[in-house]
């Protein structure tokens, strides 16, 4: 009895904390990428909400979202409609379960487990139904065209995404996330010195896959007004809003993880409770990286973008494979 | 060919192909890149339109016969609001048009004036451009770079005129006078703002620079350079054929500018060339435009640095009857040609006005460079070619 208790009450709290982590990050990030972006265009960005900074912008426009009238259009598709923005959070939240944040297995890590890569990559890819969802239940045509935009460019961008991490996987002999962390801590550089080509391309997958600027055709507002979260409004809104940043965040611990070596730095003990800060702060320079590419770079088209993953990021990533397969035996 | 064996294969192909209805898509009118109500209806076959066809005419005011209802110098009030991005620019040639016909000619210190004004509104409506095209494009930045700048040109144009978008500072027979130096009401105290040269001065110094950033952010960026090479081509026959005119022509290699030909403006006194692209692509207007910017920035310091002395306005009757006939004045705005074909009867007002406005000619294009064109080169071409539906519907 007690046990059980036990038990419920723990996932009470694990529960609660998953739903509390993905808004936080979400909104973080959100204002990172306002100030940041102001800071690049000569404005002030947020200012009043929250007495200082406008820390809590993201706070008062969260509380706006939710009291916005939920409309769905009278031709959607409703079930599909509604269930679309869970599943992209679905993806995001399902996402940060294996991203070791320090040695210990105890409180290091949800559940490491021993297809770790494999795992992050097939669950990635749960938002891009969602985002499939709302464009075709949405029953407008702008948000058709983005949904099939993106469907499109996260098939073409998962293959480059996969065959990036494979050099990593080769290098490190396992495809656990804690492993591939303790095999960089334990040579002591990131893979990212010797799996550069694997890193960039991982990298611009990224974007794509989190359709950020140059490849937001899925949104495009100047072509198709808002892509396929063009009919959503309120809180299913925010969902995909809080979703967009709280996947940067994942999508760049996974890259952290994978070529920067996770929680590890020279000269520091992994041991203690620095890693998760050296972690976050490798994810920090990553966001950042993405945010300041999202005002600098024009879109590109979207032949452009498919000519880019299928005639280029694929065939050097299966090259690059090859290369270090060949090494990995050499050697 | 009927009966050959390329004949059976070429049916073979038409049969397998996948038969496919096209979608009738709806762009505008309300929309974030038509630049105002621009509608179009476009059949797309996947994201490829078959065929687009423009609808015009939500911005309707009228203003034509609006101006046979209107005394001349109320007439001015109104056309700066036909393209509000450049409003002085839309004054001056009705402003010439009524003078020829009075036989009147503005004191050379007002045409100087004029001038400089007009080639301000042409900086402050091409910076818009540099702001809202890489906007279209996806890239937010450029936009902040550019609109900083035109705000300093518009601070000076209110500085003198007293609006920012809609001066009404022309005068038939010259411009209307400004207190310079403090409070007076002599007529020799009346001229341009003191201390408005040396602004104007430091604040091309300054669009230049920005001319400067833009360039380094955008002209070099491999993906800008990818959305607008060879997108949208326009041959120069083809435009003209259209009646496509100002710097969408001359990215097409036309060598056509009405300052180097016309004399509604002294232009001829300035030293200043005339940019002219190559293969009339979507970065050819871009490339044209920004030129444009420092030829204008060229021409203003030239005129500030010798704005010859007279009154602002010669000797016109207080009440401004335009004797009978008519006449046709067409001047280099920022946009294209814009033309005022005005016909008197001798009245208060004119028995017709008709305005050949540049974006009406240049969004007639749209049919025929859009053919063929992918849903994300609608927004590259629809925004080089750089409309205001102001000046489209009138």
């Amino acid at each position: 009895m007690s046990l059980e208790l036990t038990f419920w009450w723990l996932l009470a709290i694990k529960l609660a904390v998953a739903a509390a982590v993905v808004p936080v990050i979400g909104m973080v990030i959100g204002y990172a990428e306002m100030k940041l972006s102001a800071h690049m265009q000569s404005r002030v960005g947020p200012y009043f909400a929250g007495g200082r900074f406008g820390w809590a912008q993201l706070i008062a426009d969260g509380v706006k979202f939710i009291q916005k009238e939920d409309i769905i259009p009278e031709k959607a598709d409703r079930p599909v409609f509604k269930w679309a923005p869970a599943l992209v959070m679905l993806g995001t939240m399902a996402l940060l379960v294996i991203v070791p944040l320090h040695p210990s297995s105890r409180y290091g890590i949800v559940r490491d487990l021993e297809v770790g890569i494999f795992y992050a990559l097939a669950i990635s890819s749960v938002s891009t139904i969602g985002v499939l969802m709302a464009g075709w239940s949405s029953a407008n045509k702008y948000s058709m065209i983005g949904g099939l935009r993106a469907a499109g460019q996260l098939i073409a961008y998962e293959l480059p995404l996969v065959l990036a991490t494979v050099g990593v996987v080769i290098q490190a002999g396992t495809m656990s996330m804690q492993g591939i962390v303790s095999a960089q801590v334990a040579q002591g550089w990131p893979f990212a010195l010797t799996q550069f080509i694997g890193f960039a391309i991982f990298m611009i997958a990224t974007l794509a896959e989190l359709t950020r600027l140059p490849f937001d055709m899925p949104i495009a507002e100047s072509e198709l007004v808002m892509g396929y979260v063009t009919e959503y409004s309120g809180f299913r809104f925010l969902f995909f809003f809080l979703a967009e940043f709280a996947n940067m965040f994942s999508m760049s611990v996974i890259a952290a993880t994978l070529f920067l070596g996770g929680y590890g730095l020279w000269g520091i003990n992994p041991e203690t409770l620095l890693s998760p800060i050296i972690l976050f702060a490798k994810v920090g320079v990553l966001v950042f990286l993405m945010i300041w590419l999202r005002w600098t770079l024009p879109r590109l088209r979207e032949d452009q973008l498919q000519t880019l993953a299928w005639k280029w990021l694929i065939p050097i990533s299966i090259l690059n494979i090859i290369v270090t397969a060949v090494l990995k035996v050499v050697i | 060919m009927e009966g050959t064996f390329a004949h059976h294969l070429s049916e073979a192909a038409v049969s397998v192909e996948l038969e496919t209805e096209g979608m009738t898509l709806n762009i505008g009118p309300q929309h974030p890149s038509t630049h105002g109500v621009l509608r179009l209806i476009a059949t797309v076959d996947g994201e490829r339109a078959t065929n687009v066809r423009p609808v015009i005419g939500y911005m309707h005011r009228g203003y034509e016969k609006l101006s046979e209802v209107r005394t001349y110098p109320q007439i001015i009030t109104i056309i700066n609001r036909i393209d509000w991005v450049s409003g002085f620019a839309n004054e001056v040639p009705f402003v010439v048009a009524a003078e020829r016909l009075m036989g009147v000619e503005a004191p050379p210190r007002a045409q100087w004036i004029r001038l400089v004004l007009t080639e301000m509104a042409r900086i402050s409506s091409h910076l818009v451009f540099m702001a809202s095209y890489p906007l279209e494009l996806g890239a937010a930045t450029p936009l902040f770079f550019a609109l900083r700048e035109r705000e300093r040109v518009l601070d000076l144009l209110e500085s003198v005129t007293g609006g920012r978008f809609h001066p009404n500072f022309n005068r038939i027979g010259g411009v209307k006078p400004v207190y310079a130096a403090g409070p007076t009401t002599k007529k020799a105290g009346m001229d341009i703002p003191s201390g408005f040269l040396a602004e104007t001065r430091d604040a091309m110094t300054k669009v230049l620079a920005t001319c400067e950033e833009i360039e380094n952010l955008v002209a070099g960026n491999e993906v800008f350079l990818a959305r607008t090479k060879n997108v949208g081509v326009l041959p120069v026959d083809v435009g003209a054929s259209y009646g496509v005119s100002g710097p969408n022509l001359r990215a097409s290699g036309a060598g056509f500018d009405l300052r180097t030909v016309s004399d509604y403006l002294p232009y001829a006194e300035f030293d200043f060339d005339v940019p002219v692209g190559r293969n009339g692509d979507c970065w050819d207007r871009w490339w044209v435009r920004l030129e444009e910017i420092r030829q204008s920035a060229r021409i203003i310091t030239q005129a500030i640095d010798g704005l010859p002395s007279s009154p602002l306005q010669a000797k016109v009757p207080r009440i401004i009857k335009v004797p009978a006939g008519e006449t046709y004045v067409r001047a280099e705005n920022p946009k294209g040609e814009m033309g005022y074909h005005l016909v008197s009867l001798g009245g208060l007002g004119p028995y017709r006005l008709k305005i050949r406005s540049a974006s009406f000619s240049n969004l007639s294009i749209l049919p025929w460079i859009l053919e063929e064109a992918l849903v994300p080169d609608f927004i590259a071409i629809m925004g080089s070619l750089d409309f205001v539906l102001g000046d489209v519907d009138r």
